[in-house]
């Protein structure tokens, strides 16, 4: 049985930001379901008992003192900007009648 | 001495005596790289020009008796999703063809600090999302023993450079295999550190738990070397650690006394090539010539790691792709209708379908309502396979086995089956989960005249005895000095 409907695809497209024709929704809910139905070999196994594991070494907090440091330049935090007029970030209209 | 093809420690003994030059060196690989490259494609860009002037500084020096960095002249190629100051970083991606990144990744600044010459970027698939390099949206590279073949991936390129004498030595990353499994498929010497070991900072994210930057070389003394210079703390990564590093180079060659070798009977099951079989029997015969103890060890839960891996793996990346939104670097649509659609259609002509695959896998195996099933599985799982390392390396020193179950694939063999592409990954995906380290030598040639790697793991922080004993094996065979004939 298909774990994942085209819909669910379509879904998760929408909530991943991704474009995808409906040509791409069906090959890609079939490759998808494929991977899903293999990972149910994890349902073996009984975990209600283990801790989740969710970095390989044991660190936490690292902390560092509060105090300034130089960043990044203007000029270069937008040296690689698509649109950009050389002091901001430049986007769509977002507001109607702004 | 031919310098294209020499070891980093021939190189550096020879330009310290004088009968070579740091330029001499530089540009004799930069003429391979001309004449070979173009039939194996490991570069995505070259910067000849800057390695030259890097080297005539350290020749320069050296005449004038100033101290040098300990990788003085020596060419490096670096993988292309780590960040050099004012040359492309593209992570092989339409998303990212354009992009210079305005620093340096901290390995970038402590190659530079050692007076290394990094020599140029390589290739690899996209974002480090595969194991066949064939996801690269920029470029095909080829396995340089038969270039119909794949040189394994994700860093298909730094084991290319390596493998065709194009430089001594190269850096890769690691999430699921992406240092060993190419250097399996290429013949060389590939190496994952312990996570936390290198620092991650200028290394574009794909899973930051996963993660971790490493050396590829032509013999094991050359891994060691250059991942001397790699390690080390970094304030800028907060899952660096903070101790110190051993000098590897200096101890690689004391053999291990009363090594204990553990042999996984998961790694050699059904799937198992007979070539591969055989040449890892051949190689456990070593140890034992050696006096090693030879142990029959088991891990348990081998046969989850690879759903355990992809459900983590993805849901990382899905986060961490979140942004590249065409506003602050990257593709940008020409065309869209508003805000959202602006996004949507930048990320869907910036990203390859591996990337899209996987950031949609991690968005539903994170989604409410099945994070638990997933993603929360996956970590408790996580656990189990750790654990299973933990036990074996209470009664072995090192655990060895095939790098990767089968000799290269075909190009196109296996890119539109992404399953079985996953599948070929059981035998180094354990290592990330667990955060230990491991290397793949050179360990015999197939019928078809494929290399083949034997893979070592140990324990956390345990980059010294690895070392020291894949420098056992190789300096009792000649499985490194063979060269593919280009």
């Amino acid at each position: 049985m298909s774990e994942l409907s085209n819909d669910d695809v379509r879904k998760v497209a929408s909530l991943a930001r991704l474009k995808l024709t409906d040509a791409e929704i069906e090959h890609f809910a079939e490759q998808l379901d494929g991977v899903l139905q293999y990972v149910h070999v994890l349902d073996e196994l009984d975990v209600s008992d283990v801790e989740p594991m969710a970095h390989a070494v044991d660190v936490s907090n690292v902390l560092r003192d509060d105090s300034t440091r130089p960043s990044l330049p203007r000029e270069e935090a937008l040296s690689n900007a698509p649109k950009t007029d050389g002091r901001y970030f430049l986007v769509p209209q977002i507001l109607e009648n702004a | 001495m031919e310098l294209s093809g020499a070891t980093a420690s021939q190189l550096l003994e020879s330009m310290c005596r004088g009968t070579t030059t740091a330029a001499e060196v530089v540009q004799a690989h930069l003429d391979a790289i001309s004449s070979r490259d173009e039939s194996v494609g490991a570069f995505l860009s070259v910067n000849g020009e800057a390695a030259l002037a890097k080297a005539a500084e350290v020749d320069q020096k050296r005449a004038a008796g100033e101290p040098l960095g300990p990788l003085a002249g020596l060419p490096v190629a670096v993988k292309d999703n780590i960040c050099t100051q004012g040359s492309s970083t593209t992570c092989a991606s339409r998303m990212l063809e354009n992009y210079v990144p305005p620093y340096n990744a901290h390995i970038v600044e402590r190659l530079n600090a050692a007076d290394a010459v990094i020599i140029g970027k390589v290739n690899l698939d996209e974002f480090a999302m595969g194991s066949s390099t064939e996801n690269s949206a920029l470029k095909v590279t080829r396995n340089p023993w038969d270039l119909e073949r794949t040189p394994g991936g994700s860093s298909g390129g730094s084991a290319v450079a390596v493998s065709a004498s194009l430089v001594p030595f190269s850096v890769g990353s690691d999430t699921g295999g992406s240092i060993r499994q190419p250097a399996s498929f290429c013949g060389v010497v590939g190496m994952k550190p312990t996570y936390g070991r290198v620092s991650r900072y200028g290394l574009v994210a794909f899973a930051s738990s996963l993660d971790q930057i490493g050396p590829f070389a032509n013999d094991v003394t050359g891994a060691s070397l250059l991942l001397e210079t790699l390690a080390g703390h970094d304030s800028r990564d907060s899952t660096s650690i903070d101790r110190p590093v051993p000098v590897y180079s200096q101890s690689v060659d004391q053999p291990l006394e009363g090594l204990r070798v553990g042999v996984v009977q998961e790694y050699l099951g059904e799937g198992t090539d007979d070539d591969v079989r055989s040449a890892v029997e051949t190689a456990i015969a070593v140890y034992r010539s050696l006096g090693a103890e030879v142990v029959d060890i088991s891990l348990p839960h081998t046969k989850y790691a690879i759903a355990t891996y992809y459900l983590i793996a993805c849901s990382e990346a899905s986060s961490n792709l979140a942004r590249y939104d065409g506003i602050h670097y990257g593709h940008r649509t020409e065309q869209f209708e508003n805000m959202v659609d602006l996004y949507a259609a930048s990320r869907a002509e910036g990203f390859g379908d591996e990337v899209k695959r996987r950031i949609m896998l991690g968005v539903y195996a994170l989604s409410e309502g099945y994070s638990d099933q997933y993603y929360v599985k996956a970590l408790k799982v996580r656990r189990l396979i750790r654990n299973d390392f933990d036990a074996a390396f209470q009664n072995v020193d090192v655990i060895v086995g095939p790098t990767v179950p089968t000799p290269a694939f075909k190009i196109g063999e296996l890119i539109d089956d992404p399953l079985q592409m996953y599948l070929s990954d059981i035998c180094t995906i354990s290592a990330n989960l667990a955060g230990i380290p491991g290397i793949s030598v050179p360990c015999g040639i197939s019928a078809s005249g494929l290399p083949i790697g034997l893979q070592l793991l140990a324990g956390p922080f345990e980059e010294e005895k690895l070392l020291r004993a894949a420098r056992m094996f190789e300096r009792e065979t000649d499985w490194h000095t063979r060269r593919p004939s280009l």
